[in-house]
């Protein structure tokens, strides 16, 4: 395991200009496109199965198995669909990537869609980030003047049109098989499976759904190698990933390194705490996944070991709190926020996050009794795994798991009749010494 | 009468291959492949509570309602979580555990409960639904007595109170659970999407794009498969408490589908109507105007007691006997005498109307086709519709679904028979192809996914030619060919339509609009044909009737059909008239009738309501409506659709009666003899004993064709919601109906503006235009019975040009 950062992805971030073709060029890129439109699609899809990728939007499914899966006797057209839908809480890594070095994304999918022989290709794109949206769309019209998309690419007989679409800001659209009816132009709401979408996705066809990340990620494994992009990370959890820092760091970022380094490492690296302040919890992969505490620093932050600690390293987007966040206001507000998004499907996460809301705001107010924190936990346990897709599942995790870590603090609530904390304390613009 | 002995079922048993065997709650059981676990464990006597799941609609799993533990998914391994049982397919060796026996899936669906609930008000004291709500229920049995939201001082999410999203349906986002039973049923089964799910969380809602309303002919099954109270009609809203009521099972009367119904009554008044559920037949869908036009029976114009015209000319009521012996002595006195029958007959009595003519009055000028009718149609029903049944080879709507192609000519499925019309649907989501021979692509084929094959109004024996050896279409003996009863004002049409078959090998079946007609055509009113499809013709068979009947023999020559009855009643070679669910305006030349009506010397009404007819009788008779009798239906296919009285009403009797009475009396005065039966019961005796004839079924002979006339040819059908007299009494039914525009090209449209005024030889229309896009050039479409008196009052006789020009309203 090595400690130091490996920027890949984040490498071009502090060029300047990093987002134009030119600047992209003149570092190297669009060179492993021209090597992979000379390799049969079939070894691109081998190399990326060899390097160990594993899905960067979370659920860590291989990307190479994914690709595999699309049959390619289908006679339907084969798609490749880009989620860049980023809108889980903490998470902040494809839309900083696609703000600075959206070539690698446009890149990674131009091999993508050669290796599974799609000639479409969707890059489905949060609609609230404009700005983002018209880098990408920049980009796109730049590969397209320099040869690199449209017909018969550079001679190889291969053509691909990309399309980039502007969701309409819901983050259930994150979920793939919604963000497929979202882009088909229906409501966002996730669809019954089977069928998969690698065998009847968009459109009904055959089709592989990635997140920006797995395929920012292909250039370089086709470029480098994949026994490279094996060498880092761990046994089951390989390369590398950008790890989102916010909160309570003194320099929040994005830190690009091996799958498998820890919380400790990456505090260190972003300069440790704020100041005169201690690691009171922590997400590991946004809001969604359960909370860690500081006796979780030196989980190795890879996809089982995480799961081993009762957590999932998710996006990689550790939120970091101080001693001076309450715990029940953080998880009420992130409550909140599933509320507002869940699609209305299914009853679970429907029903189940409207009374969570309520019952929460109770206790950070003071109000009801002990009782309420196993209604709670009795609530969570009818959504969890009762829910049609994961959106009701991760709103249950920020409950269960606050309440594993911080009873005591729900109970401080009631005994003192509100919230212990001061607000105030928590915030970057907390006077000098505030404390909880 | 149309059922014979030979039964030829295709029903192959399910071979073992087929069935999976599955452990549910540790009982085994085999059942077909893909079968749902939902549905497995009803095989062993568990009901899994359930909401969104619907066996006619795709799964969806939104409710989450029917978790089950799968601890065993058939391959060892088990399901970590709990599954929704109504998108699961069972598997070979699959174990499921449901509420029954485990405690996980019990708690899962007393969760999935309790949230539905939070959000859920308790106005059931007050609800439609509260009775025979399957949220109440599942509550009773899945949930907790208690709410722990409410304890904890929940919010409930609230909506202003029901909302209209049609004329006829009103909604109540608070009750609704959000199962898309609704909207789903609307895109897959109906194919009007007029309602979607907006808004998301709990927040989530049904709505309506507001500048398309929900009006469609089958939108009211969605308050039928509602589990809550969500959506109600304006119609039954707050009028009566489920458990007030009793179910009749019935057969609906206002099309010739014979769709299975449920007539909810209470204290002798029908409350309401509801699909019945019949797989071979209408499934569980009916249409709007079966499951609400039932007022035509309680308005105020029914006829209650017998009338006889008095010496100072004007009609005054009578006794029954008295009457009886009034129509008696008349029609007596009138010398020779026909009788007329509409479509509203049932069986058993279009066999009374059929036996009267024969034994009491000793003729066979009868004919039930008060419509545009033919000598052709009348060869055809002969040749190829009397007597074919599901049980001798038969088209049936199983059939429609597993035909390749379905031809239809002549007939427009979504006006004109509701439940052909999803079944088709239905059969074309799953690669039917359907063809229409029509002058332009209406909605409904669209639905049907359907292929439009060009064909101004006239043209439809050269386009059901043109079927023959084409490429495309490829008619074979895997295609059902649909013939309307509208085909018969085209000369040449049936015999076309049948010529294809014959050559083709594809099937035919001929849908009339009626619930009566295909009864009337076994029961023997027609001019040429007996009871049971006996050929007047034939010698042998009259004797077979006369021998059933117990006279001595029957008329030998064949009567007069209705167009010759109306003729020889204007000339006067026929006195008297029986007539019974006629409208004059119906018929081919309503002025017509309506003078043969004034020109006979005596005439016998029977009906239900007071109409022109009964005005211009001599005596007039109430007869039942079908709530009050009982009968039966024989639908297109050729089935049997029965059902006993569901209403006990001793004043109102059925036709059969009064014709019984009425024959009773002229043969005590020495005229034919009594028809030999008084009710129901004895006139199924006396069908059944009579039987089917199973001689030789007359040959169809070639029919001249028309030339081409000049001018604009009318194209005109009856739409499903229309001035029918069937659907009075109920404004929010009649409030859904489609508003009655002319159809024209757009050529036509540009040049002539967006009101047309369309002109015949009988009058003229002035009706806001819309642009059919496809319509064959030339053609004009107008509802036939949507404005004024329809078009064969007010615009034109059938087949003949009309003019179209920009007209203002």
């Amino acid at each position: 395991m090595t400690s130091t950062l490996t920027p890949v992805l984040t490498d071009d971030w502090d060029a300047e200009r990093s987002w134009t073709l030119a600047t992209y060029e003149s570092r190297g890129g669009y060179s492993a496109m021209r090597k992979a439109l000379e390799m049969n699609p079939d070894d691109i899809i081998t190399a990326v199965k060899d390097s160990g990728l594993r899905g960067r939007g979370g659920a860590g499914f291989p990307t190479g198995m994914k690709w595999s899966f699309i049959p390619q006797d289908n006679p339907k057209p084969k798609y490749l669909v880009v989620n860049a839908d980023e809108s889980e809480p903490g998470t902040c890594k494809d839309i900083p990537l696609m703000m600075a070095t959206p070539h690698t994304l446009v890149e990674g999918v131009i091999i993508s869609s050669y290796a599974i022989r799609a000639n479409h290709a969707f890059i489905y794109i949060r609609g609230e980030v404009l700005h983002v949206i018209r880098r990408v769309q920049a980009a796109v019209r730049e590969a397209y003047a320099a040869g690199h998309l449209g017909k018969n690419i550079h001679g190889s007989g291969y053509d691909l049109d990309v399309v980039v679409h502007a969701g309409a800001g819901a983050y259930i659209c994150g979920e793939e098989t919604a963000l497929l009816e979202g882009l088909e132009g229906r409501r966002g709401q996730p669809r019954l499976r089977p069928p998969f979408p690698a065998v009847a996705g968009l459109y009904a066809s055959p089709t592989v759904i990635n997140n920006v990340e797995s395929i920012a990620s292909v250039p370089s494994i086709i470029g480098m190698g994949a026994d490279w992009f094996a060498s880092m990370g761990t046994e089951k959890s390989k390369g590398f990933g950008i790890f989102s820092l916010s909160g309570h760091v003194q320099r929040p970022g994005q830190y690009e390194a091996p799958l498998g380094i820890t919380l400790r490492e990456l505090i260190d690296l972003a300069g440790g705490i704020r100041e005169g302040h201690e690691l009171k919890f922590w997400t590991p992969g946004g809001s969604s996944t359960p909370l860690l505490t500081a006796e979780h620093l030196d989980v190795p932050l890879d996809f089982e070991a995480v799961g081993a600690a009762g957590s999932m390293l998710g996006t990689r987007a550790l939120q970091i709190f101080d001693e001076t966040t309450c715990v029940v206001r953080a998880v009420l507000r992130w409550t909140e926020f599933y509320k507002h998004e869940s699609c209305g499907k299914c009853t679970p996460c429907r029903e189940g996050t409207w009374w969570l809301v309520q019952t929460l705001n109770r206790l950070e107010n003071g109000q009801g009794s002990e009782s309420d924190l196993e209604l709670l936990l009795d609530q969570c346990d009818n959504i969890l795994g009762r829910a049609f897709c994961a959106l009701g599942d991760g709103a249950t995790s920020p409950i269960s798991s606050s309440i594993q870590y911080f009873r005591d603090e729900y109970l401080a609530h009631l005994q003192h009749g509100g919230c212990p904390f001061d607000p105030m304390a928590s915030t970057v613009f907390a006077a000098e010494g505030a404390t909880a | 009468m149309s059922q014979t002995s030979d039964k030829t079922s295709d029903k192959t048993p399910q071979t073992t291959e087929d069935l999976v065997n599955v452990t549910i709650d540790g009982i085994q059981v085999s059942v077909p492949k893909d079968t749902l676990v939902i549905r497995a464990a009803e095989q062993v006597g568990v009901q899994i509570p359930r909401f969104c799941d619907h066996p006619l609609l795709a799964p969806v799993g939104a409710c989450r309602q029917c978790l089950v533990e799968v601890p065993d998914a058939g391959n060892g391994r088990g399901f970590p979580k709990p599954q929704a049982s109504c998108t699961l397919p069972v598997a070979e060796g699959m174990v499921v555990n449901t509420q029954a026996t485990s405690p996980v899936a019990d708690k899962a669906q007393q969760g999935i409960m309790e949230f539905l609930l939070i959000n859920h008000p308790l106005d059931c004291p007050v609800c439609d639904k509260g009775g025979e709500c399957p949220l109440q229920n599942q509550a009773m049995t899945n949930g907790r007595g208690e709410s722990r939201f409410a304890g904890a001082g929940g919010v409930k999410r609230t909506f202003p109170k029901p909302i209209n999203i049609s004329a006829q349906v009103l909604l109540d986002r608070e009750r609704c659970v959000l199962c898309a039973r609704c909207t789903r049923f609307s895109e897959q089964i109906a194919g009007d999407p007029f309602i979607e799910l907006l808004e998301r969380g709990a927040l989530q809602q049904v709505a309506i794009y507001e500048k398309e309303p929900f009006e469609t002919s089958f939108s009211r099954n969605t308050i039928q498969i509602c589990p809550v109270g969500a959506l109600t009609s304006a119609e039954y809203r707050f009028r009566s408490r489920p458990f007030d009521l009793v179910s009749s099972p019935a057969i609906a009367e206002h099309d010739a589908c014979g769709s299975a119904i449920r007539v909810d009554h209470r204290r002798g008044k029908v409350m309401r109507r509801l699909s019945g559920n019949d797989p071979e037949v209408n499934e569980e869908w009916i249409t709007d105007k079966d499951r609400f036009a039932f007022h035509y029976a309680d308005q105020p114009d029914r006829l209650t007691y017998p009338q006889v015209r008095d010496e100072d000319g004007a009609l005054r009521p009578a006794s029954w006997t008295e009457a009886f012996a009034v129509a008696a002595r008349g029609l007596q006195q009138a010398g020779s005498a026909a009788v007329l029958t509409g479509g509203r007959l049932t069986t058993e009595d279009a066999f009374a109307y059929s036996t009267f003519a024969r034994v009491s009055l000793g003729t066979n000028d009868i004919d039930f086709r008060s419509r545009p009718l033919s000598a052709e149609e009348a060869e055809f029903l002969a040749a190829h519709v009397v007597l074919t049944g599901p049980d001798n080879g038969g088209v049936t709507y199983a059939d429609l679904e597993t035909a390749k192609t379905v031809v239809l000519v002549g007939f427009e499925p979504e006006d004109e028979a509701g439940a052909i019309f999803l079944r088709l649907r239905k059969a074309a989501r799953r690669g039917t192809r359907v063809l229409s021979i029509a002058p332009f692509s209406s909605r409904g084929l669209q639905k049907m996914y359907g292929t439009l094959i060009p064909t101004a109004p006239g043209d439809e024996p050269a386009a059901l030619d043109s079927l023959l050896g084409h490429a495309d279409h490829g008619i074979d003996a895997t295609s059902v060919v649909l013939v309307g009863e509208r085909l018969a004002t085209v000369p040449g049409g049936l015999s076309a339509a049948a010529a294809l078959a014959r050559k083709s090998g594809a099937r035919l079946a001929w849908v009339p609009r009626r619930a009566g007609d295909r009864g009337a055509v076994e029961a023997g009113c027609l001019p040429h044909l007996l009871p049971g499809g006996r050929p007047v013709a034939d010698p042998a068979a009259r004797v077979d009737a006369a021998a059933s009947w117990g006279v001595d023999s029957v008329p030998e020559t064949v009567g007069r059909d209705g167009d010759a009855i109306v003729a020889a009643l204007a000339a006067g070679e026929i006195g008297g008239l029986v007539i019974g669910g006629v409208d004059p305006a119906d018929t081919a030349d309503p002025e017509a009738t309506r003078a043969a009506i004034a020109a006979a010397g005596f005439v016998v009404a029977l009906e239900l309501r007071e109409t022109e007819v009964t005005r211009a009788a001599d005596v007039v008779f109430p007869v039942a409506p079908v709530s009050d009798k009982s009968g039966t239906f024989v639908n297109w296919e050729g089935r049997v659709r029965s059902w006993e009285a569901v209403l006990s009403n001793p004043g109102s009797l059925p036709d059969l009666r009064v014709l019984a009475g009425v024959s009773e009396e002229l043969a005590a005065l020495g005229q034919g003899s009594p028809i030999g039966f008084r009710t129901v019961a004895e006139a199924r005796a006396a069908m059944a004993e009579m039987g089917p004839w199973d001689g030789e079924r007359p040959a169809m002979g070639d029919h001249p064709r028309a030339a081409a006339a000049d001018g604009v040819r009318l194209a005109t059908w009856k739409q499903m919601l229309d001035n029918g007299s069937m659907q009075d009494g109920d404004k929010h039914l009649a409030a859904t109906a489609r508003p009655a525009v002319a159809r024209v090209s757009a050529a036509m449209y540009d040049a002539l503006g967006p009101t047309v005024t369309v002109t015949g030889d009988r009058g003229s229309m002035t009706l806001p235009a819309e642009i059919a896009e496809d319509i064959v050039d030339g053609v004009v479409w107008v509802p036939a019975n949507s404005t004024g008196r329809g078009v064969l009052c007010d615009l034109a006789s059938p087949g003949t040009p009309v003019s179209v020009k920009g007209g203002t309203q």
